[in-house]
């Protein structure tokens, strides 16, 4: 059993006229095994939390803690946050032309284990991860994101968070841009993980739909830095129908 | 002027043609032509050095490069005939021979030297080495030709023909190793239908100088892959110009370089689009690191009035990988009708991209790791697209000595 506590957090991002706030006090705790949904409006900054859980070196964290089974997540570099067991999957996953899916997924995986995987059961993994996500095999090959389609990528993401087998997933608007089929696809495959290995997911979304195949336990809303308002899944449900105006005053 | 195209296997008419034109501008553009703006075809060329003055730096065509380090190749350094010996891996249906000037069909491709350095070449040539591919043959296994430079302290000049007959298909590589100051010109005649992979390797010793200039006829509806890989030397300044000898053929120019600390490395390249339906794709790929890498790219694309219908594409991409480190690229583009399919350039110098960085080490993998992974996507299309296994193999190996360096000059960053 494992859990991801975040305190207090403020982060700000540079900008030519000096730095400024974004997020401002996040509190937030996620166990192993929980689904947690995050809704916000647009800018509120939901992934600048995501980035700077992952360690992106544009968000500067000013105040507040990020701690993964009482260590201090916000002290380790970035490769050092994925090994320890954290998988962000991007709202817009980078191209990296050259660098073929096959070796990029099992360069990841020998990172995060230590060691290579049996290659004959990883071929295997791979395989059968891409079929459940209906990944065509060719894309093994092709380079990293590179001419995916935004839901391709989206995917793409998926497939690693399967084969990287995280502690914590923050997924960052996996759901925006799957048409209808894509979307159940990529709920199943979230929560294959979710059932095969006790994963704490953090599901950054506007829509309650990818809600319906994957249940949240908890639902926080995300307004002008830090979380507004806590509930069960009825919590989306309301603010499917009435939107953010009631928080937006509030602020 | 020594030519020769009696016994030409490729047809010659338009060669001659060539030939004349070439004669016709030297005798118009007398004189050293100094003004950005004037055309790249306009070249003055002659095979009398004394026709050059000494370039003083100021030239557009010499501004980048560093002339001291030429070591006096343009002024009046001497040049021998011999101290570069070739060593030929010959294939089965392609004749290579080292034939004296004279007995030689030198000036073949309509190839008249446009500086200083190559007239000099030319007038200290004694032998050249020509390689051909009769007419309808086919070879799949690359003729590799390893010229090793024996380090002599005088300055060597060589001739290089090679020729593809009428719907040949072959591939040839040339590496060069050892060291050496050496002032090269090479002629590439392609018959009409022909095929080759022409394949230019310096993995020189880090003391030597190799100045080259090549001239490339397509023929009609043949097609060139014109490959250019630079690892070592000090300095390496090749000028490759293509010209068509007819309607349809295609020109693929493609470049490879990695630049370390005090190399110059600079490629300049001419697609003269003088007939229709004429293409060319040109690739050049270049990564530099450490204090006085420098790198140059000069791609000049001239669409002819006559040439309609034709397609062109330039790119030039550089990785500047540490500081201190400096890659100028200049694509330019001659439009002169209006007429044509396609025609575009881009250059693109920057660093390690930082989301790129980011996505791989957020999936768990270290910094270092990261950066290979992404220097070697950098050049792996090249790899692809230059299609030869001996040469792919090579560079793979280069690159991966080229990443020892940088893991070890970022290592000593962190340290200090
Ligand atoms: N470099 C920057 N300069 C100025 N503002 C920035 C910069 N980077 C991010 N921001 C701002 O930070 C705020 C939070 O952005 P963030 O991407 O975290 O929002 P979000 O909640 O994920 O939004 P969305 O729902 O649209 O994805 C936005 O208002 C954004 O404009
Ligand atoms: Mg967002």
């Amino acid at each position: 059993m494992s859990n991801l506590t975040i305190s207090d957090l403020h982060v700000t991002v540079e900008t030519p006229e000096g730095p400024k706030q974004i997020l401002r006090g996040v509190d937030l705790t996620i166990n192993s095994g929980e689904t947690h949904a995050i809704m916000g409006p647009n800018g509120s900054g939901k992934s600048t939390l995501a980035y700077s859980i992952a360690g992106h070196p544009k968000y500067q964290v000013t105040q507040g803690s990020v701690l993964l089974d009482g260590e201090e997540v916000l002290e380790m570099s970035v490769d050092e946050r994925a090994r320890a067991g954290l998988f962000l999957a991007m709202q817009y996953p980078v191209e990296v032309p050259g660098v073929s899916v096959s070796n990029f997924l099992r360069t990841a995986r020998t990172a995060i284990d230590g060691k290579a995987p049996a290659l004959r059961q990883w071929v295997g993994e791979v395989r059968e991860a891409m079929d459940d996500l209906r990944i065509d095999p060719a894309f093994a090959e092709r380079s990293v994101n590179e001419g995916f389609s935004g839901g391709e990528k989206k995917r793409h993401e998926i497939l690693q968070m399967q084969l990287l087998k995280p502690r914590f997933a923050i997924l960052d608007e996996t759901d925006s841009g799957l048409d209808v089929d894509a979307l159940r696809i990529v709920s199943e495959g979230v929560n294959k993980a979710r059932s095969t290995t006790d994963v704490g997911v953090l599901l950054i979304t506007h829509y309650t739909r990818i809600l319906q195949y994957i249940k949240p336990d908890h639902v926080h809303v995300f307004v002008d830095g830090k979380v507004a308002e806590q509930g069960g899944p009825e919590l989306a449900e309301q603010l499917e129908a009435e939107g953010y105006d009631r928080f937006l005053a509030k602020a | 002027m020594t030519t020769d195209t009696t016994d030409s296997p490729v047809e010659t008419t338009g060669l001659s043609t060539d030939h004349s034109r070439a004669s016709a501008d030297a005798a118009h553009s007398h004189g050293v032509r100094t003004s950005p703006g004037t055309s790249y075809a306009d070249r003055f060329a002659s095979t009398d050095p004394e026709a050059f003055e000494v370039p003083t730096g100021r030239e557009e065509e010499w501004r980048f490069t560093p002339l001291r380090r030429l070591r006096g190749l343009l002024q009046d350094a001497p040049l021998r005939g011999e101290g570069v010996t070739a060593d030929v891996r010959g294939v089965d249906g392609v004749t290579v021979q080292i034939v004296p000037v004279a007995e030689s069909r030198r000036g073949l491709s309509g190839y008249v030297p446009i500086d200083r350095v190559s007239a000099r070449a030319w007038a200290a040539t004694e032998k050249v080495m020509t390689i051909d591919v009769p007419a309808g043959t086919e070879v799949a296994e690359p003729l590799v030709v390893t010229l090793t430079g024996d380090g002599g302290s005088e300055a060597v000049a060589g001739h290089l023909l090679v020729t593809v007959g009428a719907n040949a298909r072959a591939s040839v590589v040339v590496f060069f190793e050892g060291s050496a100051t050496y002032a090269e010109n090479v002629e590439i005649v392609l018959g009409d239908g022909a095929a080759l992979t022409f394949v230019s390797y310096q993995d020189w010793q880090p003391d030597a100088v190799h100045h080259s200039n090549a001239h490339a006829v397509v023929g009609r509806d043949a097609e060139l892959k014109h490959v250019s890989v630079s690892f070592g030397g000090d300095l390496v300044r090749h000028d490759t110009t293509a010209v068509y000898d007819g309607p349809g053929g295609s020109a693929e120019l493609l470049g490879l370089y990695f630049a370390d600390a005090g190399q110059h490395i600079e490629h300049r390249l001419f697609v003269d689009h003088n007939e229709p339906k004429t293409r060319s794709d040109v690739l050049y790929k270049g990564a530099l690191q450490g204090d006085g890498a420098h790198s140059v790219w000069i791609g000049n694309v001239l669409i002819r009035p006559e040439a309609e219908g034709i397609d062109t594409y330039e790119l030039n991409r550089n990785l500047v990988l540490t500081d201190g480190a400096r890659a100028d690229s200049v694509p330019n583009l001659e439009i002169e009708t209006g007429e044509i399919e396609g025609a575009g350039h881009a250059s693109a110098t920057g660093r390690f991209d930082d989301e790129q960085l980011f996505y791989l080490r957020a999936r768990g993998i270290p910094e270092e790791a990261a950066r290979r992974l992404v220097l070697r996507g950098f050049f792996a299309e090249m790899i692809g697209r230059i299609g030869v296994d001996v040469v792919g193999e090579r560079m793979l190996a280069a690159i991966e000595a080229e990443l020892e360096i940088a893991m070890q000059t970022a290592g000593a960053e962190v340290d200090a």
